[in-house]
């Protein structure tokens, strides 16, 4: 169960990620050509494999309390920042990310830029960019969920499998990836990143958890069910303003 | 000069993001947390009710400056009588 709760939490973390550098890929890809493009791809695995290989080693090095507690805290920092940006589009006090326009921007932006004979630096470095961001926060998410629970390769199959689902699902939809409902899934990102970062934080800490990995499952119930209110209650407290305001 | 705040502004928003004081309440929190479970008592409802605390006040502080733009906005606005 443990292992199946590791696997989807890096699978929609990462997921959320790749549909972000996917969307910046497609569209300097498109406009400028892919060899250009490709190759900041390239460039940019290239650097993450880098990084990887550095901080990896490091990472396992350390004591297991001390990395709960770092690693939660910043998971739940991240959790909870998602969250909250997932909450407020959901009462409607925040506008819906849209990825169509970011994609309409990167396309009007780049269809200004001179093309280059050769390699196209432009493309080279907006694809690199895109990638290696990214990229960074995939390798970041499968290190800390992984590293944490000493189970990299569940964390690397959970981020493999969800580059499966967004290449093939780039592949069908060749454009912007505007039928991924992003804000559900950055929902789901932010509920699972604050349930497991409260419990490794908690438990490396000090905590016993009662039930041990099954607090899991209830800290995830605890923290949708916390969200929803929290929607109820913004969309409610919006209402009323607006009704008083007229 | 120019790269090192460039550098540093890109780890402040990875890390802390839009709301600090959600990443101060983090540290608070799970501080209180390892101080309290030293002093032998089991404190898994402590980071709960932090976590809870911590994302209601951030959410009430968006909804009181949403309001707040509104208001400006609507105040800003000519009415149909005059315009």
């Amino acid at each position: 169960m443990h292992t199946f709760l590791l696997f989807s939490a890096a699978f929609l973390a990462c997921a959320v990620e790749m549909v972000e550098a996917l969307t910046i890929v497609l569209a300097v890809a498109v406009t400028r050509g892919w060899r250009s493009a490709a190759w900041g791809i390239a460039a940019a695995l290239g650097g993450l494999t880098a990084i990887i290989g550095a901080l990896g080693p490091a990472l396992a090095k350390l004591p297991i309390d001390s990395l709960r507690v770092a690693v939660g805290a910043l998971l739940l920092i991240f959790g909870l920042q998602w969250l909250r940006k997932a909450i407020l589009r959901a009462s409607g006090l925040k506008a819906l990310h849209d990825e169509e326009a970011i994609y309409e921007a990167e396309i009007a932006l780049l269809g200004t830029s001179e093309k280059g004979p050769r390699l196209d630096w432009y493309a080279f470095t907006v694809a690199f960019k895109g990638v290696f961001l990214e990229g960074l926060e995939v390798a970041f998410i499968i290190v800390t969920f992984g590293g944490a629970q000493h189970n990299v390769g569940v964390a690397a199959l959970g981020a493999g499998a969800s580059l499966v689902m967004v290449l093939i699902a780039g592949v069908v939809v060749h454009g912007p990836l505007t039928r991924v409902p992003e804000n559900t899934l950055k929902f789901g990102v932010g509920v699972m990143l604050t349930a497991f970062g409260i419990f490794w934080s908690a438990e490396g800490a000090g905590v016993s958890w009662p039930g041990k990995d099954l607090a899991l499952i209830a800290l995830i119930a605890f923290v949708v069910a916390m969200s929803f209110a929290f929607v109820a209650v913004l969309r409610r407290a919006d209402a009323s303003f607006a009704m008083a305001a007229t | 000069m120019k790269f090192l705040g460039n550098f540093g502004r890109f780890w402040y928003d990875f890390v802390v993001g839009d709301d600090w004081t959600i990443a101060v309440a983090v540290v608070v929190a799970v501080a209180f947390t390892a101080l309290v479970s030293h002093n032998g008592w089991n404190a898994w409802p402590v980071l709960p009710a932090c976590v809870a605390g911590a994302l209601g006040a951030s959410l009430w502080r968006a909804l009181r400056v949403h309001r707040r733009l509104e208001a400006l906005e609507s105040s800003e606005k000519p009415t149909g009588e005059h315009a």
